[in-house]
């Protein structure tokens, strides 16, 4: 990556992005609102007339509306990040995980945003890739539902509250990724 | 004007989250392989501000910016419903590689295959709430 490209087009650092999400937070809980980005999955099936099925998607839909425009405003900021302020979207990083994921298989590791061998179009062809992806999202809608909360609400919002369930759920989130990493991908990406 | 201050949000989030790369697959990985600090930083940061800016605004008693007064989610103690769908969050958070916010952003950043990991979260929300009386909380 050129050196005497603006800052703002190469990786944003963490201590600009960590404090950067803490005043995001800030700002909603100012708005009378909190910040969290898995409750419009349950405002989502409300809309989709979950309701009929389960009780627990009945009720005021119109007080949540507000996180589907968060929602809308993530979009569009992924949108404008991609295309406006990305002329290098490859990811580097360190050494030691791309020399890991390239034994699984992962040959994409340093070049891409995403793993073009998971998120690519040539994948798709794969029903495992299709399998893979709706696994994935799947425990992410029901872990954070069930759990109350996702990085957002509970390491960032819960955390920031001392909140001591949000600590459990947050040890939660790290053995669950640690054991997909260090235990499940070598048996579901073995070469 | 209040509609457009929610999207508004939405968007920085999503620029920051995209540029900070937090919203890549990759740098989940490395984060689970404790291979660099970076995503540690990000969340690390982001907690030692928010910890003194909710603290600030819990004890100073400050209204919202409609004259609300500010009530936080107080989670009630328990263990089962924290732990259990923590694990299991965090099974698909390093499989997608992507949490709730970052699939909404990589979709609009035109990653497609995003939109199917976002099926799968719908399907595994309303799984929840329709099984929600069955489990432990």
């Amino acid at each position: 990556m050129s050196k005497t490209k603006p800052m703002f087009l190469q990786t944003w650092p963490w201590y600009v992005s960590g404090p950067a999400i803490a005043l995001i937070m800030a700002a909603l809980i100012l708005m009378g609102k909190r910040f969290g980005m898995s409750s419009n999955l349950d405002t989502l099936c409300s809309l989709g007339g979950a309701g009929k099925f389960s009780d627990h998607f009945k009720g005021d839909t119109k007080s949540s509306n507000w996180n589907l425009l968060v929602v809308l405003g993530s979009v569009l900021g992924g949108f404008i990040a991609a295309n406006l302020l990305s002329p290098n979207a490859a990811v580097e990083v360190s050494t030691n995980t791309v020399e890991s994921l390239r034994q699984l298989g992962f040959e994409s590791a340093g070049t891409a945003y995403l793993p073009t061998e998971l998120f690519g179009w040539e994948a798709l062809a794969s029903p495992k890739t299709w399998g893979i992806l709706l696994i994935a999202g799947f425990l992410v809608g029901f872990g954070t539902r069930y759990a109350g909360g996702c990085t957002s609400g509970h390491a960032i919002s819960g955390l920031s509250n001392l909140q001591l369930p949000s600590l459990i759920a947050v040890i939660g989130f790290f053995i669950g990724g640690l054991l997909m990493v260090h235990l499940f991908f070598p048996l579901i990406f073995a070469p | 004007m209040k509609n457009s201050i929610f999207i508004l949000l939405g968007g920085l989030l999503g620029v920051v989250l995209y540029k900070s790369e937090a919203a890549s697959w990759f740098r989940i990985q490395e984060m689970f392989r404790f291979d660099s600090f970076h995503m540690y930083g990000i969340i690390g940061s982001a907690l030692v501000l928010g910890i003194i800016l909710v603290q600030w605004i819990k004890r100073s008693g400050t209204k919202s910016l409609y004259g609300e007064s500010i009530l936080l989610p107080e989670h009630k103690i328990s263990f089962a419903r924290y732990m259990y769908g923590g694990i299991l969050f965090g099974l698909g958070w390093a499989l997608a590689g992507a949490c709730p916010g970052p699939i909404y952003i990589l979709i609009g950043a035109g990653e497609w295959s995003m939109a199917i990991v976002l099926v799968g979260a719908l399907i595994g929300a309303f799984a929840h709430g329709v099984w929600s009386k069955k489990l432990p909380y």
